[in-house]
C-alpha cells in the first residue's frame, strides 16, 4: 500500500468521468462494458480523459494535503479507508442508501462512497476524524456519548457527521427536526431514540451558532 | 473463600448507576476499530465470486485470464468442478488482489460453466407444492390431552393462518476478516461474537492446532446472532493467505452477498385452531406449521408452541421442515421466539375478536398457563397503563369513519439468559493499578461497561482506574455472546476474580493496620478497617506493600453453579398504537410500551438502549423487513439496503421503556437483557393493527399492498 505523501496542492486534472452511477455499473457484477473499459491499457491523462489506470491527485482532508495515486473509479471512501488509513467513515452499502461513510465536503454531508476520489479534488474534506482537537470530543461526539446513542457502534461515525452538518444548518433543532434532517443514516443497532436526544442536546451545547 | 454475592441495593455505588458506555467516546469519534478497519503490513484484499444459479453444478473453472490480471496475486478456488451448488450466493472462488478494485477485476475474468438445473425450490409459504416436491418433512404429531373433545366442548373456535418470511440479519459490517497463515500460525482479525472459541473454529477448518490462531478483535459491527463461526470465506481466505506466502488478506462480504448468504431468521407459516369456552378461557389449541431456514429445512420445538401459555391443556403441534433453495438460517436474536410469539398472539387476538372480548381480558384470564402468571399480569397491566389502554382501546374495527384508524395490540415473551462460562483474571499491580483480561467481546451491548463497573464496585475504585482487556483469546476463555448470556457469565466472572484478588491484598496489607485480612473492606478508593475509618491506607499506599510482585488472581462463573450471582428465565409484555390509512396502506406506528422483566441491573442506561434497539428491530420486523425470493431465477431479489427496508429514524414513533426493577428481580441476580425485549413487538404491532382495520392482516411485514389486499377481502 501507497503511504500518502503530502506535497504541494496541484491542479486537479480534468476529469473526463465524474459519475460514480457509471463507474457503479463497472464493479462487481457489472456488465460487459465494465471489463471492456477496464481492459483498456492505462492511458495517461490525454485530451481530458484520466485513466483507467492509475492517476495522482491530491486530497485535502481535514486541513491537510495527501497527494496519492489511485485508479479513478476508486471511490472517496475507499480512497480514505484504504488508502489514508482514515478508517471512520465505515463502508456498509456502498451504494448511497445507509450513510455509515458520511463525510463533509465542503461543509456538506456527502455520502464518500458515491464520490469518486478524483472529483474530490481542490475541494475541503472533512472527515470523521478531523472532528476531534486531540483528545477533546466535538459537541455532537459528547452527547452521543451522554444519550447512548450508540451501540455496536458502526453506524455512529455517520451519524455523528451527518448530526454536524445537520447543526451547521439547523442550530435549535427539535426532535422532530432531527427525524426529518437524519433520515439518510441507517442503524440497525437501533439507536436512534438516543440519537435524537443527542442531536438536540448537541445543538443547545453548541449554544444555538454554527461550529 | 470471599463473600462474592451482591452488595445490597443501598450500599451499591456504582453497580445500578446510568454511567455513560466505557468505549462511547472510542465509538463517537471514529476512533473505534473494527474488523473491516485492520491493515496489516502488506495487507492483500480479496474479492469473492459467487454463484449466480440457485441449483447448478459446477462443470469447469478457467482462471487463465484472471490470473494474469493487473495486481492480481492469487486465486483459491471454493467449488471445484463437480461441486453441487443449492443457493445462489454459493461462495466458488476467492482473488487476492494488491488492491479492492483488482481483486473485482480478478473476479470478473474468472470463467465458471454451469450445468444449470433450472429446478429450483424458493417458495418457502407454500406448503402444497413443498409436499408435492418431497421438499417438506413433517417432524411428527405431538398431543397433550385430547384437543378432539376439548375442540367439542369449546363454546367459540377461532381459526386462523399467519405467516412471517425470513429476514437477515443486517449486520452493518459484514462478515469477514483479516487473516494472515504462513502454514503453521496464524494472526486472525475476524468480526466475532466468539472471541475465545473461533479460533478453535478456524484452526479445525485448517487442521492446524488451535493454539496456533491468534484472534483479536477491538469492536464488531453487529452480530445478532450470525458471527459465531470462522465460516468458509474464513478458512478459504486464510488457505489464499498461505498460497500467497502468508501475506494478510482482507476480505469482507459486499451488502448483495451480506444479504445473501451470511445468515438469516427461519421462516414460520402455520394454521391455527383456538378453542375457548365464552368467558375466555382457552381450553384447545391445535397448529399446523412449517417453517423454513434455507436448504436444511427448519425444525420447530413442540414446546414453543402455543408461546408462553405452553400448558393449555389439550393441544396438537404438527410441524414440517421445509428445504428450498436459498442461504441458511443463523441464530436470529432469540432464534424463532419472535416469530411463534407473533403467530401465538395472533391467535390469541383473533379468538378475542371472536369472542367480541377485550384481549387484555383473554390474555390476562389464561395467564395460568404461563411459567409466570404474577409476572406477565403486572407487565401487562403497566404496558396497558404506559399505552392508555383503558382510554384508547375500541373493538375490533371500530375505530370511527375517516380512513386513517388507530389501533392498539399487545405481544408477549420470555426467554432465558442465564449467564455462560467464563474466567477473567485480574492483576494488581504494586504502583495502584489494576487490569482485568477476559476473553469476551462487547457487541454493543454495554459489557465493557458492565465488566469496567462490576470490577470498580468490587475493588471501591473510581472506573477510570480500571483497565479492561477484551477481545483476544489470548486471555482467559469466555463464551461466546449468544442466548443473552453474555452479562451474567462476564458480570459474576469479574465479581469472583476481583474479590479473590482483593483477598489476596487484604493479606499482604494487613499486617501494617494490625488488623486481620478478613476486618479489612475497600471503599471510596482506600482500604480500611471495619468499623475504624481512622485505620486506613490509600489503594495505592496499600498496593505499594506488594513490593515489587503484582497480584493475579482468577475468578470464574460457572453456569452450573451461579452462586446467586445470575439466574435465567424473563417474561415481557409490549403493546403497541398504530394509525393506518385504509386509503394508501400505510401503517404509521405511533408508540411502543415496552415491559421488561430483568434481573439486577448494572447499568440501566445501556440495559435500556437493549430495549429501545431491540423494540426498533421489531419494528423493522412488523413493517419493512423480508427477503423476497424470486421464483423463476431462485435469487434474493432484494439484497440491497435500496429495497431490503430498514426501519429510518423517524420510522419508528415513540418508545418507551419500563424495566422491571423489582426487588424481587433483583434478588435473582443478573439476567441477561440482549434478546427479550426483541420478541412480543411484531406480535404487538400486528395485532394493533388488525384492532385499527378489523380484519387481520396474515403475513407480515404489514406493508402498504397487505393491508390494503386485507381490506379488500374484507370488502368482498
Ligand atoms: S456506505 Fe455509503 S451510503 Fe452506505
Ligand atoms: S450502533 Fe450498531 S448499527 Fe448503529
Amino acid at each position: 500500500m501507497r503511504s500518502p505523501k503530502e506535497s504541494q496542492v496541484r491542479k486537479l486534472p480534468e476529469s473526463g468521468v465524474s459519475r460514480r452511477g457509471f463507474l457503479q455499473g463497472v464493479s462487481l457484477g457489472g456488465g460487459a462494458l465494465g471489463a471492456a473499459v477496464l481492459e483498456r491499457p492505462a492511458e495517461a491523462a490525454q485530451s481530458g480523459v484520466v485513466g483507467p489506470g492509475e492517476v495522482s491527485i491530491t486530497l485535502w482532508v481535514n486541513g491537510k494535503e495527501h497527494e496519492l495515486r489511485v485508479e479513478p473509479r476508486v471511490t472517496l471512501l475507499d480512497a480514505l479507508r484504504d488508502r489514508l488509513g482514515l478508517t471512520g467513515a465505515k463502508r456498509v452499502c456502498d451504494r448511497g442508501t445507509c450513510g455509515a461513510c458520511t463525510v463533509l465536503v465542503e461543509g456538506k454531508a456527502v455520502y464518500a462512497c458515491t464520490t469518486l476520489a478524483i472529483d474530490a479534488q481542490g475541494k475541503n474534506i472533512q472527515t470523521i476524524e478531523g472532528m476531534t482537537r486531540g483528545s477533546e470530543l466535538h459537541p455532537v461526539m459528547k452527547a452521543f456519548v451522554n444519550n447512548d446513542a450508540q451501540q455496536c457502534g458502526f453506524c455512529t461515525p455517520g451519524f455523528v457527521v451527518a448530526a454536524k452538518a445537520f447543526i451547521d444548518e439547523h442550530p435549535n433543532p427539535t426532535e422532530e427536526d432531527v427525524m426529518n434532517g437524519l433520515g439518510g443514516n441507517l442503524c440497525r443497532c437501533g439507536t436512534y431514540i438516543g440519537i435524537r436526544k443527542a442531536v438536540v442536546e448537541a445543538a443547545k451545547a453548541m449554544g444555538g451558532r454554527n461550529a | 473463600m470471599p463473600d462474592y454475592k451482591w452488595p445490597p441495593k443501598d450500599q451499591r455505588r456504582i453497580i445500578g448507576k446510568p454511567v455513560n458506555r466505557v468505549d462511547g467516546p472510542a465509538k463517537a469519534s471514529g476512533r473505534a476499530r473494527f474488523s473491516q478497519d485492520v491493515r496489516l503490513p502488506g495487507m492483500l484484499y480479496a474479492a469473492l465470486l459467487t454463484s449466480p444459479y440457485a441449483h447448478a453444478k459446477v462443470t469447469d473453472i478457467d482462471t487463465s485470464q484472471a490470473e494474469k490480471s493487473p495486481g492480481v496475486k492469487g486465486i483459491q478456488i471454493i467449488s471445484e468442478p463437480g461441486t453441487e451448488i443449492q443457493w445462489a450466493g454459493t461462495e466458488i472462488a476467492l482473488v487476492a488482489a494488491d488492491t479492492e478494485e483488482h481483486a473485482r477485476d480478478g473476479v470478473r475474468k474468472i470463467k465458471v460453466k454451469y450445468e444449470v438445473f433450472n429446478d429450483h425450490f424458493v417458495k418457502e409459504a407454500d406448503l402444497a407444492t413443498a409436499q408435492k416436491l418431497g421438499r417438506a418433512k413433517p417432524s411428527g404429531e405431538a398431543v397433550t390431552g385430547d384437543p378432539d373433545q376439548a375442540f367439542k366442548d369449546a363454546d367459540v373456535i377461532s381459526e386462523g393462518e399467519y405467516g412471517i418470511p425470513p429476514i437477515t440479519h443486517c449486520c452493518l459490517e459484514s462478515h469477514g476478516q483479516v487473516v494472515a497463515f504462513d502454514g503453521e500460525k496464524v494472526e486472525y482479525r475476524p468480526s466475532t461474537q466468539n472471541v475465545s472459541g473461533v479460533g478453535g473454529d478456524l484452526a479445525k477448518g485448517l487442521e492446524i492446532p488451535a493454539a496456533n490462531v491468534h484472534v483479536h478483535q477491538d469492536h464488531i459491527g453487529g452480530g445478532f446472532g450470525s458471527k459465531f463461526a470462522s465460516d468458509r470465506w474464513g478458512v478459504e481466505t486464510a488457505k489464499l493467505s498461505k498460497k500467497v506466502g502468508g501475506k494478510p488478506i482482507r476480505y469482507h462480504h459486499d451488502r448483495r452477498t451480506e444479504l445473501e448468504i451470511a445468515g438469516c431468521r427461519p421462516a414460520i407459516y402455520g394454521r391455527f385452531k383456538v378453542g375457548a369456552k365464552k368467558d375466555g378461557t382457552i381450553i384447545a389449541w391445535e397448529s399446523k406449521t412449517w417453517a423454513t431456514g434455507g436448504f436444511g429445512g427448519g425444525g420447530l420445538n413442540a414446546n414453543l408452541l402455543p408461546y408462553v401459555f405452553r400448558d393449555v391443556p389439550n393441544r396438537r403441534f404438527n410441524h414440517s421442515a421445509v428445504s428450498i433453495n436459498a442461504g441458511g438460517a443463523r441464530a436470529w436474536r432469540a432464534p424463532n421466539h419472535p416469530q411463534v410469539s407473533f403467530l401465538t398472539c395472533s391467535a390469541i387476538e383473533d379468538l378475542a375478536a371472536k369472542l367480541k372480548m377485550d384481549p387484555l381480558e383473554v390474555f390476562l384470564k389464561n395467564l395460568h398457563y404461563t411459567q409466570r402468571p404474577e409476572v406477565y399480569r403486572a407487565q401487562l397491566l403497566k404496558a396497558a397503563e404506559m399505552i392508555g389502554w383503558k382510554s384508547k382501546w375500541h373493538p375490533r374495527g371500530q375505530s370511527g369513519r375517516g380512513p386513517v384508524k388507530t389501533g392498539l395490540g399487545i405481544g408477549i415473551g420470555t426467554w432465558g439468559g442465564m449467564g455462560h462460562n467464563a474466567t477473567e483474571r485480574v492483576t494488581i499491580h504494586p504502583d495502584g493499578s489494576v487490569v482485568l483480561e477476559i476473553g469476551s467481546q462487547d457487541l454493543g451491548t454495554g459489557t465493557r461497561t458492565i465488566i469496567t463497573q462490576t470490577a470498580a464496585e468490587s475493588l471501591g475504585l473510581p472506573m477510570k482506574d480500571i483497565t479492561l482487556r477484551i477481545g483476544d483469546n489470548r486471555y482467559p476463555r469466555a463464551g461466546a455472546s449468544g442466548g443473552s448470556t453474555t452479562v451474567g457469565g462476564t458480570s459474576a466472572a469479574t465479581r469472583k476474580a476481583t474479590l479473590n484478588a482483593l483477598e489476596k491484598l487484604f493479606e499482604a496489607v494487613a499486617p501494617s493496620l494490625g488488623a486481620q485480612p478478613d476486618q479489612l473492606v475497600a471503599r471510596d478508593g482506600k482500604i480500611m478497617v471495619k468499623g475504624d475509618s481512622s485505620k486506613s491506607l490509600t489503594w495505592r499506599a496499600a498496593c505499594a506493600k506488594l513490593g515489587v510482585t503484582p497480584i493475579e488472581a482468577t475468578g470464574s462463573n460457572n453456569r452450573r453453579s451461579p452462586g446467586g450471582l445470575i439466574a435465567g428465565g424473563v417474561g415481557g409484555a409490549q403493546m403497541a398504537e398504530v394509525e393506518v390509512d385504509t386509503e394508501t396502506g400505510i401503517v404509521t406506528l405511533k408508540k411502543l410500551a415496552v415491559v421488561q422483566d430483568c434481573g439486577m441491573i448494572i447499568n440501566p442506561k445501556t440495559a435500556a438502549s437493549q430495549c429501545y434497539g431491540a423494540a426498533i428491530m421489531a419494528i423493522c420486523g412488523a413493517l419493512y423487513e423480508e427477503r423476497i425470493l424470486d421464483a423463476a431465477t431462485g435469487r434474493f431479489l432484494n439484497a440491497e439496503f435500496d429495497f431490503y427496508k430498514l426501519a429510518g429514524i423517524k420510522d419508528v414513533g415513540q418508545i418507551e421503556v419500563h424495566l422491571d426493577m423489582t426487588p424481587e428481580h433483583d434478588a435473582r441476580g443478573v439476567v441477561g437483557l440482549g434478546e427479550p425485549p426483541v420478541i412480543p413487538g411484531i406480535a404487538a404491532i400486528a395485532n394493533a393493527v388488525a384492532n385499527a382495520i378489523g380484519v387481520r392482516v396474515p403475513r407480515v411485514p404489514l406493508t402498504p399492498d397487505r393491508v390494503l389486499a386485507a381490506l379488500e377481502r374484507r370488502r368482498a
